[in-house]
């Protein structure tokens, strides 16, 4: 059981990502430089936050056209868990494989932060293991976090059940305050907060126990006993 | 941009003949104040710099620690005062990129960033406003695409910085001992630099920084990329993984000039190199501008040939340039070319050692009757009063700062900024505490007594944590140090941080000078820094949620020192006083006294009693856990003074400590065995802090509405 970590150029939570996977979670977890290819054995991939290509042109826009890409398309298409936090998050929706788009937060700042999510959807291979409503204290570290769909769109997320989180107060001006959301299949998630940095107890003030849920979630998916 | 004419003599003298055009560009980069140090190094030798923990290494940029179990830490602190007052946004930016080389410099890994920021005052000087907002917004650009959190540091407004901006910025690194880059070099190595390429920005830079600032030199100011240098740092720790790298610089002030003429001076070799060979970003520069520019994000590299290729790969992987500028010779001398023609030959000693001054000092007139008080104006109503202190650029929260940086990035803050100090956890299960303190008030007050009192404030923060001293960083920043008066409060100030490292020996790992801080207005107050970084074997305080019923406890003497104080600055509008003095063996029980508490396990929450004194002090614990507060000013321990006194007196080796009631019995009697200074003040509960003598409230604040202003205030005052 294998999960993959892929970095980028600018990629700066894949160090914190892959230590959570493995020291934390006991996962075997491999790093994948943006160039190289995806092996067939993966059993699920995970798109790291930081700031692929230093956000220029708009972030996330350059690294969804890096030649790993085309390997996550194939995955998300064949039913593989994928998870994209924070700049990971809006690579996913730059390369078109989530909805939405993720603009400047309302404030025009930067905004580090330690918010609270609500649990919309707990039947993704992500929040299997959380209740739904459940509510996650976590962080959030961005400038362009602020989700943005036309009402079209939205109903049709409401819908097909594809609104994972929403925040529990408004933190950045998100349609419809979420913070979270998936494909219709379910199997590709994307994130803004960082759950990495909230699912151990040492650096998570408030509770680790709904954030360590998500990995807990994951596990439970690809079939590994905690 | 030229040598004095003593020095053109000297340096003609020196090599027998009259210098080159690049020669003369080499050394007045090399030889200016800000590389050279001419004025301090002769002084800041007393400082004291061994202990059981450093490990020094030639050539290092920054300080190393050794924090057991085969890991380091690396620290270092730097300025951008010159270039951020022209241009905040760069300037900041650029100055958060050259501390992080330096730590990258010595093989470890940058993981955590503290600024100091100072500007005039922002509630009337729109200039100071824009400064501000800028230089916060450039740093936070710079260090969030890194993925260094910011988890630290200070802003301060004053007068005596308008026009102008004091941008200090000081970075940790961590790794393992065995990777520590050892510098070494031999006939042959391949010279090669590695990073962005050399452009015309930053042309002349370190002399532009060692004058005062009258002119706005834009070409003078770097231009930041932290894209480029992320990739630095992943490509440098890689080749470090690899064994590629021999030596390595980082290229700061005078650019090329400096980063061959120190590493050929450090390791007693010498560098002969060809500007042909550096890669530009425009096509037409000429040698003097390739050898002094001070575009950022380079790396000097010394490895060799067998090396060269692995190197080659790692940088092409990041797409980063890297081209073999020159090699080792065993000449001592720096020889650069372009091409076959030869533009510069000199001896590496002479370059890269200036001849240094002893400067005249003075003492300065104004502080012949600085410490005679005026007659104050009474004050009326010290609840309306408190209302306006709280909502004070220096006093307000400076969450609208520290939320604009990423400060989880990296995944080790466990104590978050905003509190006395942050906590960072390490590998081998201990914790890393680190806080940066300056006070120019107290410091122009008494230049002498404000520094020792940044120091004790700086330890007394990381102690609050239950970290024990290790290392201390000083970052001196002053006026023009040909000016007597201003090197006289320079060298105060030094004694001041040598007196107190010696005591508590805390050696110093690093530091930085910062001269020529004036504008046409005039010289800044004596602003010396003093970072310090504690190390916990165990367990950090982790603040405990303060309920209704638990006790509030006072350590050390409140005092009649008003000089420099918040509350005589900004309520009465007075500069002058007496400065508050440490007492070291004092200040050493207390320390020692919290540190066992703490150990002990004893307290909810500590906190530190400084800027604004006893009234700011225990309302930031009330507003931070959301408590009321009733405090008796009458036991309060320390001599009998007038209520405005105590309550806003900033005198030093003072805590707060919170704890249940169960506990008390246990901290009273350790306090007395300590023989500390000790009393309970407070109670506690309820929606209100108030002050309290003789059964009346002297302050009644709403803890919510105090919060709300302490909050909001200093983002009100920035958006409008």
């Amino acid at each position: 059981m294998k999960v993959g970590v892929i970095v980028f150029p600018g990629s700066n939570c894949d160090r914190d990502m892959y230590h959570v996977l493995t020291d934390v979670f006991k996962l075997n977890a491999e790093y994948f430089w943006h160039e190289k290819g995806l092996p067939k054995n993966i059993d699920a991939v995970i798109l790291p936050g930081g700031f692929s290509y230093g956000d220029r042109l708009r972030s996330g826009a350059i690294a969804a056209h890096s030649p790993i890409i085309k390997d996550v398309r194939k995955m998300a298409e064949k039913g593989i868990p994928i998870l994209g936090v924070c700049n990971g998050f809006q690579i996913l929706v730059e390369a078109g494989l989530l909805p939405g788009a993720l603009l400047k937060n309302t404030s025009l700042n930067f905004m580090c932060k330690w918010t609270n999510l609500i649990v919309e959807n707990n039947t993704t291979p992500f929040t299997n293991k959380l209740k739904l409503h459940q509510k996650i204290p976590i962080p959030i570290a961005n400038g362009e976090g602020r989700y943005y769909v036309d009402d079209e769109t939205l109903k049709k997320l409401k819908k097909k059940n594809q609104i994972v989180f929403r925040y529990s107060e408004v933190v950045n001006g998100s349609s419809d305050k979420i913070a979270g959301v998936c494909n219709e299949d379910g199997n590709v998630v994307g994130m803004m907060p960082h759950p990495e940095r909230a699912a151990e107890s040492e650096i998570n003030p408030i509770d680790n126990k709904p954030s360590s849920l998500i990995f807990e979630s994951l596990l439970n998916t690809i079939g590994v006993k905690n | 941009m030229s040598l004095e004419p003593q020095e053109l003599d000297e340096l003609t003298s020196k090599i027998g003949r009259k210098p080159t055009s690049t020669e003369l560009q080499i050394v007045a980069a090399e030889w200016s104040e800000h590389c050279s140090y001419k004025s301090s190094k002769k002084h800041l030798k007393m400082l004291p710099m061994k202990g059981p923990l450093v490990i020094s290494e030639k050539g290092y940029d920054s300080g190393v620690l050794d924090v057991g179990d085969g890991y380091v830490i690396t620290a270092h602190i730097e300025s951008h005062n010159h270039p951020s007052a022209v241009e905040p946004y760069g300037g900041a930016a650029t100055g958060v990129g050259g501390v992080i080389r330096d730590i990258l410099s010595t093989g470890t890994r940058p993981i955590a960033l503290f600024d100091g920021l100072r500007f005039g005052d922002i509630e009337k000087d729109l200039q100071a406003r824009w400064l501000f907002k800028n230089a916060v917004t450039g740093i936070a650009d710079y260090g969030n695409c890194l993925g260094i959190p910011t988890i630290g540091g200070e802003v301060e407004f004053d007068e005596c910085y308008s026009n102008y901006a004091l941008v200090d910025v000081a970075a940790i690194g961590f790794g393992k001992k065995k990777n520590l880059i050892k510098n070494h070099a031999k006939k042959g190595d391949l010279v090669v630099l590695l990073g962005g390429s050399t452009g015309r920005d930053g042309i002349g830079g370190s002399q532009f920084a060692s004058d005062s600032l009258e002119s706005e030199n834009r070409s003078a100011v770097q231009i930041p990329d932290p894209f480029i240098e992320k990739l630095i740092i992943e490509a440098i720790l890689e080749a470090r993984n690899q064994n590629l790298i021999h030596a390595m610089k980082d290229l700061g002030g005078g650019g090329l000039s400096c980063a061959v003429s120190e590493t050929a001076d450090a390791l007693s070799i010498g560098i002969e190199m060809d500007v042909n060979k550096v890669h530009t970003r425009e096509s037409d520069m000429n040698p003097d501008e390739i050898m002094v520019s001070e575009s950022q994000e380079r790396m000097l590299i010394v490895t060799n040939n067998e090396k060269l290729k692995k190197l080659q790969e790692i940088c092409k992987k990041f797409r980063i340039a890297c081209s073999v500028i020159g090699h080792v010779t065993s000449d001592n001398m720096m020889h650069v070319k372009k091409g076959k023609k030869t533009c510069a030959n000199l001896p590496t000693d002479v370059v890269a050692n200036a001849t240094l001054l002893d400067r005249p000092s003075k003492k300065p007139a104004y502080l012949e009757n600085i410490e005679k008080e005026k007659k104050l104006k009474p004050i009326l109503d010290y609840t309306k009063m408190m209302m306006k202190f709280i909502a004070s650029p220096n006093i307000a929260s400076k969450i609208w700062v520290y939320g604009q940086y990423d400060h989880e990035v990296g995944i080790r803050t466990t104590v978050k900024p905003g509190k006395d100090a942050s906590v960072l956890r390490l590998d081998n299960g201990k914790f890393l505490a680190a806080k940066i303190d300056g006070n120019p008030k107290h410091c122009y007050v008494n230049p002498r007594e404000g520094v020792i009192g940044c120091f004790e404030e700086a330890c007394r923060n990381v102690v609050c944590t239950g970290a024990k001293p290790i290392g201390m960083l000083d970052h001196l920043q002053f006026g023009n140090p040909e000016n007597p008066e201003i090197f006289w409060t320079f060298l105060e100030s030094l004694k001041g941080i040598t007196d107190f490292a010696k005591y508590f020996e805390i050696p110093c790992v690093g530091g930085k000078v910062s001269l020529y801080n004036e504008t046409p207005s005039g010289p800044i107050k004596p602003t010396p820094i003093i970072g310090i970084l504690g190390l916990i074997d165990k367990n950090p305080l982790y603040s405990k949620k303060i309920i209704a019923g638990d006790c509030l406890i006072i350590i050390g003497d409140t005092k009649n020192e008003m000089g420099g104080s918040e509350y005589f600055e900004y309520i009465h509008k007075f500069i002058g006083g007496k400065c508050p003095i440490v007492n070291f063996q004092e200040s050493k029980t207390n320390m020692n006294l919290v540190l066992d508490v703490i150990g002990k396990d004893l307290l909810k929450t500590a906190h530190d009693c400084s800027k604004g004194g006893l009234a700011v002090a225990v309302s930031e614990l009330c507003m931070t856990h959301e408590i009321g507060c009733n405090v008796s000013l009458e036991k309060v321990p320390g001599p009998k003074l007038d209520v405005d006194r105590v309550l806003f007196s900033e005198s030093h080796s003072r805590y707060l400590l919170v704890l249940e009631k169960k506990n008390l019995k246990k901290l009273e009697e350790l306090s007395k065995k300590s023989k500390v200074s000790y009393k309970m003040i407070g109670v506690f509960g309820g929606e209100n802090i108030r002050f309290n003598k003789e059964n009346k409230h002297v302050i009644d604040l709403r803890v919510d509405k105090a919060q709300k202003t302490w909050f909001n205030s200093l983002r009100e005052l920035v958006h409008g």
